[in-house]
C-alpha cells in the first residue's frame, strides 16, 4: 500500500539517551528504535553508549551489550549468532542486515538500528513475520512426487544438484522482501524475493514432479510479476544469494512452457 | 483485518493465470521500439517547423508511413502495458484503481487509432 507519510502515531520521537558507561573504554553510540504496544506511546529512538573493550565486534553483540548491561527491556531476536538461523534480521545503518555477522566497523558514524522495513512492528526491533511465513507455505517448500516412493532415496546427479546451490542457502531471515519496494506497497498480494527464490528452488529440483503445478501456481500478474527486477534483494541479501535473478528464471520457464 | 488465516490471506483468489503474455509483450515492444524510435523521430523531427506540407511530404512517402504506423503501435501498447503495472503498482484504492486502468486502456487505443488513421489519411490522399 502507497502510503509516504507515517500515521500520527508511528511517528518518531527522540527517546531516552541512556547514560554512558563508566568501564573506561572506548565508547560507540548506538541509535535504536523503541517501540512498546503495552504504553500507548509513539515510537522513539534511544540513545545508547557502548564500550568497544567491553564487547564483542558485531551489531549484535553491542545489542546483546546493552541488554545485558544498560537496559533489559530493549526487545530483539537473536539465536545461532553466526548466520544461519536468520532470527536477527534488522535494518542497520540503513540496510537490512543480519546483525550477528555484521561488524560494526562496517559503519560510518552512530549505528542506527531499526526494524526490518515496512512490517508490522510486535515490539522494538521484531517485527511480525506471519504473513511472511505463510507466503513461504503457499509455495509448497518441500518435494512434490507422484512416482511411487523408491526403495532408499530420489536419486539426483551431481550435475543436478549444483543447479541448487545459491538456492538452499536461504534462511529465510526476511532481508530481501522488506528491502522490496514492490514488497512494500503490493506484499499483500506480491510473494516477494523470498518466498519466490525458494519457489524456484523446488521448480529446478530435478527430484521435482510438480513443476507443472509450480508454474500454474504462481502464473498471476501479482504473485509473480510485481517483480520489476529493483535488484535491492540481491543487493542486502546477508547470505549473498541472488533471489532476482531466479525469480528472472522463473519469468523465463513460464514465457518458455508458451513457445 | 477479521480472524482470516494468515495462509487464507496468502492464498487470495488464488493464480489469475495471467501475467506471462503481458510481460513478455512488454518485453517485444520495447525491443521492437530501440529502431523505430531511431527511425521515426528523424524525419518527422525534419518534418516538425515545416508546417502541413512537410508533413504530408514525409508520410506520403510509404517508408516513411510504414515506420510511423508501427512506431505508432508499438509505442501505444508499450504505454498502456507500463501504465497499467504504475497504476496497479501505486494505486491500491479500488474507487480510483478500476476507473484510472480503464481510462489508460481507453485513451492509448484512442490515441493509438488516432494516430495510425493520421498518417494513413496522408499516405492515401497524397
Amino acid at each position: 500500500m502507497v502510503q509516504f507519510a507515517l500515521p500520527k502515531n508511528s511517528q518518531m520521537r527522540t527517546g531516552k539517551t541512556w547514560p554512558k558507561p563508566e568501564t573506561g573504554g572506548k565508547l560507540r553510540k548506538f541509535q535504536i528504535y523503541r517501540w512498546n504496544p503495552d504504553d500507548g506511546e509513539n515510537p522513539r529512538v534511544d540513545t545508547y553508549f557502548v564500550d568497544l573493550d567491553d564487547c564483542g565486534p558485531m551489531v549484535l553483540d553491542a545489542l546483546i551489550y546493552i541488554k545485558n548491561k544498560i537496559d533489559p527491556t530493549l526487545t530483539f531476536r537473536r539465536s545461532c549468532r553466526e548466520g544461519i538461523c536468520g532470527s536477527c534480521a534488522m535494518n542497520v545503518d540503513g540496510q537490512n542486515k543480519l546483525a550477528c555477522i555484521f561488524g560494526m566497523d562496517e559503519v560510518k558514524g552512530d549505528v542506527k538500528i531499526y526494524p526490518l522495513p515496512h512490517m508490522p512492528v510486535v515490539k522494538d526491533l521484531i517485527p511480525d513475520l506471519s504473513h511472511f511465513y505463510a507466503q513461504h507455505a503457499s509455495i509448497k517448500p518441500w518435494l512434490e512426487t507422484k512416482s511411487n516412493t523408491p526403495a532408499k532415496e530420489w536419486r539426483q546427479s551431481i550435475e543436478d544438484r549444483e543447479k541448487l546451490d545459491g538456492l538452499y542457502e536461504c534462511v529465510m531471515c526476511a532481508c530481501c522482501s522488506t528491502s522490496c519496494p514492490s514488497y512494500w506497497w503490493n506484499g499483500d498480494r506480491y510473494l516477494g524475493p523470498a518466498a519466490l527464490l525458494h519457489a524456484y528452488r523446488w521448480i529446478i529440483d530435478s527430484r521435482d514432479e510438480a513443476t507443472g503445478e509450480r508454474l500454474d501456481d504462481l502464473h498471476d500478474p501479482f504473485k509473480l510479476y510485481r517483480c520489476h527486477t529493483i535488484m535491492n534483494c540481491a543487493q542486502t541479501c546477508p547470505k549473498d544469494l541472488n533471489p532476482a535473478k531466479a525469480i528472472a528464471e522463473i519469468k523465463k520457464m513460464m514465457v518458455e512452457r508458451t513457445m | 483485518m477479521g480472524f482470516k488465516t494468515d495462509y487464507a490471506r496468502v492464498h487470495g483468489h488464488g493464480s489469475a493465470g495471467e501475467g506471462s503474455h503481458h510481460w513478455w509483450s512488454q518485453r517485444i515492444t520495447s525491443v521492437a521500439l530501440i529502431p523505430l524510435t531511431l527511425l521515426f523521430i528523424f524525419p518527422f523531427g525534419r518534418a516538425l517547423g515545416g508546417g502541413h506540407e512537410a508533413f504530408v511530404a514525409t508520410y506520403s512517402n510509404l517508408w516513411h508511413a510504414l515506420v510511423a504506423i508501427l512506431f505508432m503501435i508499438a509505442a501505444f501498447s508499450h504505454l498502456q502495458q507500463g501504465l497499467q503495472v504504475v497504476i496497479e503498482d501505486y494505486v491500491p484504492n479500488k474507487a480510483i484503481r478500476t476507473p484510472a486502468l480503464l481510462a489508460n486502456t481507453l485513451l492509448c487505443w484512442a490515441f493509438g487509432v488516432a494516430g495510425v488513421l493520421s498518417v494513413a489519411t496522408v499516405l492515401f490522399s497524397a
